[in-house]
């Protein structure tokens, strides 16, 4: 590793330096404040704060808050304190050896940095151009143009509009009725001691009046996986108006768009501009091939935001035509593991509308068994629809 | 006290803890700060707080978290019981209502939950919140206020404030994103499985009469056994628990026996799958590799 980067003479002092740290930090996308900032320094003051090692432990420990934020830590510490490719220009690193190099060790520069049980959750290395064979063939070129085509021109605000209705809908219609939480309410089913006894006292400890409690209703969070492989163009509007208008609908809910690789999509379509998040998201679809590649798409899911994202309380929405590139195996084995972690799966196939549809298609054939719910989707009022067959998930 | 002093006090409790969480800990402490462990199950993350317990001499209070768990788990309840008992008997006595309110909202018909028993001790304790990800968001809530000011209010009764300030410890498995008010609250700590010469070191902290050649057959099977593709990976409790076994059964080497190995992976692969991904060959290939 490189040698301590020096500071300018005239860099005020070590607060400052700190400060620039989690400016740093900041710009690489870590959220700091100006309160970890103060507990930063206060670290620091705990440990030998002039041993890179100790410093870059303490200060691990204050600023990262999970394991991604770990995994870039490193680099940016060693960016900034270790001289190693800062381009910042208020501060010039001198070129001259540095003196008091004794205080730095280079022993267990990467220690105990290993790799872990969690994979990353950057696509594939080596996949890079997608695939345009397979199923997904006969409208493979067509869909180039389209998917270049801005996704804008594909949706129309009214219709995320409707859809926002329609969503909230279906939030409303997914209810769990699991939780073990009891509250206060009029028709109860177990008595509320604390109030029956607080109310007795004026009747001299005698509890004329039971009180009562009751599990309440939780909502549940629904995150949807769209296809925009080539074969779903043709639904292409009527989902990402639908996944538009559940991200507005529902604040907790959460979307990702997959052809060959995965993308979260969350964030874009929070955007309160309704076209502007469109344009993110096809911004974030764009650089997509032709096939489709369910499998893999599902299985990275599963590996990666899955466990972070999906638990008990959730539903995952799959809207897909089920035409996949890659072996069914895939498919079988993602579900199995995504189904593990205790959601609901529903597939909404458009194509089951069609009157003599039999899922032959051997990737929906070997999702069927993980399904708790498969059925057709091809307009926004199929999907508002589904409000009672929801209900009785 | 540095950190390398909390590091040595923690391997006297048989707890071998990395560089980065001796100094996370250290900070833990010094600053008065909860630390958060995340990692994958079996990694040691509550482990620490029972070392660290032992390590200061001081109780170890733990709340294990559920989905549902409330306050009245989680922090305090009135006991009714003897509240309605007490109610009963004050009646014949003739006592009056403001007598007897001041007496069944008193601390004596309080039965304190874990939140609440940890800042009312005189010794600071060691407060271990397990599996925080398992409770729900409005648990998380309860658990920001109390962190933030180390008091908890009682309607009845007013607000109770921390005798002692207790180490707060919190663990996730990662099953739940938790919010980021509570993760700003912490610091942070991921714990991960432990390299090769870590996990040497704690097999002969937990079993020291292992021979040293077994104790390097079993890490080195188990390392390996963590690259294969299993659903659940084996955590250190499970490294421990096959080192006994194999102890148990008088085995001196992995690759004498592979019926015997066979069978002593019951203490490693707790999944029907992966039972049967590591089959009698795969195992004999990696304990090859592994001796």
């Amino acid at each position: 590793m490189s040698r301590v980067t020096k500071f300018a003479g005239r860099d005020p002092g070590p607060a400052a330096r700190i400060a620039g740290f989690m400016a740093h930090m900041r710009e690489n996308g870590l959220r700091l404040g100006v309160a970890e900032a103060d507990t930063a320094l206060t670290a620091l003051a705990e440990v030998e704060a002039a041993r890179p090692e100790e410093a870059r432990r303490a200060l691990k420990a204050v600023c990262t808050g999970c394991k991604a934020d770990v995994d870039a830590f490193d680099a940016l510490f060693d960016s900034y304190w270790m001289d190693a490719g800062r381009v910042k220009t208020k501060v010039i690193p001198k070129m001259s050896a540095p003196s008091g190099e004794g205080v730095h060790s280079s022993r267990d520069a990467k220690g105990t940095d290993a790799g872990g049980a969690g994979s990353a959750t950057a696509p594939d290395a080596g996949q890079g151009e997608a695939e345009s064979d397979g199923e997904g063939k006969l409208i493979a070129t067509e869909v180039r143009n389209l998917m270049r085509k801005d996704l804008r021109d594909l949706v129309r605000p009214e219709e995320v509009a409707e859809a926002e209705d329609v969503a909230r809908r279906l939030g409303a219609a997914l209810r769990d009725r699991r939780s073990r939480r009891r509250i206060a309410a009029r028709k109860g089913d177990r008595l509320h001691f604390r109030k029956t006894i607080r109310r007795s006292l004026s009747t001299g400890g005698e509890p004329l009046k039971l009180l009562r409690k009751r599990r309440p209703d939780r909502e549940r969070r629904i995150v949807a996986l769209c296809d925009v492989s080539g074969s779903m163009t043709v639904y292409a509007q009527v989902f990402l108006a639908f996944l538009a208008g559940l991200m507005r609908a529902d604040t907790t809910a959460d979307a990702y768009l997959f052809h060959t690789r995965l993308v979260r999509i969350t964030e874009a379509l929070r955007d309160k501009d309704t076209m502007r998040a469109i344009g993110r998201m096809s911004l974030m679809a764009d650089g997509f091939g032709g096939g489709s590649k369910i499998g893999p798409s599902l299985a990275r899911f599963a590996d990666t935001y899955a466990k972070r994202f999906v638990d008990g309380r959730s539903v995952v929405l799959i809207l897909s035509d089920g035409y996949d590139t890659a072996p069914p195996q895939e498919i079988d084995a993602a579900l199995a593991r995504l189904a593990k972690r205790g959601c609901k799966i529903i597939w909404l196939n458009p194509l089951k509308g069609w009157a003599d549809y039999a899922p032959v298609a051997s990737g929906m054939a070997a999702a069927l068994p993980h399904l708790d719910l498969f059925v057709a989707a091809n307009t926004l009022g199929d999907l508002a629809a589904l409000e009672r067959e929801l209900m009785h998930l | 006290m540095t950190w390398t002093d909390l590091q040595h006090a923690l391997a006297r409790e048989g707890y071998v803890a990395s560089e980065d969480l001796a100094v996370a800990l250290h900070l833990a402490l010094s600053l008065g700060r909860p630390l958060l462990l995340e990692g994958a199950a079996g990694v040691g993350k509550t482990e620490v707080a029972r070392a660290l317990a032992a390590a200061r001499d001081t109780r170890l209070i733990r709340l294990q978290c559920y989905e549902g768990l409330d306050a009245s788990q989680a922090i305090y309840e009135w006991n009714y019981q003897r509240q309605l008992l007490s109610i009963r008997a004050a009646a014949e006595d003739g006592q009056t209502g403001k007598s007897v309110e001041a007496r069944i909202f008193s601390r004596d018909f309080l039965l304190e939950r874990p939140l609440l028993a940890a800042i009312t001790q005189d010794v600071s304790p060691v407060l271990l919140i397990d599996e925080i990800d398992r409770a729900d968001e409005e648990f998380e809530a309860y658990l920001l206020e109390i962190l933030a000011d180390y008091q908890v209010s009682i309607p009845e009764l007013g607000t109770i404030t921390a005798t002692t300030k207790p180490v707060v410890i919190l663990t996730s498995n990662g099953t739940r994103d938790l919010s980021d008010a509570l993760r700003r609250r912490c610091l942070y700590s991921h714990v991960d499985y432990p390299d090769r010469s870590t996990e040497l070191a704690i097999l002969k902290a937990r079993c020291p009469e292992i021979e040293m050649r077994l104790a390097e057959q079993i890490v080195g099977f188990v390392q390996r056994l963590r690259e294969e593709e299993l659903e659940k990976v084996p955590g250190i409790a499970e490294t421990l628990d096959f080192a006994a076994a194999l102890m148990g059964l008088g085995i001196a080497d992995l690759t004498t026996d592979p019926a015997i190995l066979q069978a002593t992976l019951t203490t490693l692969l707790k999944t029907q799958g992966d039972r049967a991904q590591i089959s009698t060959e795969v195992a004999q290939r990696i304990a090859g590799r592994a001796a």
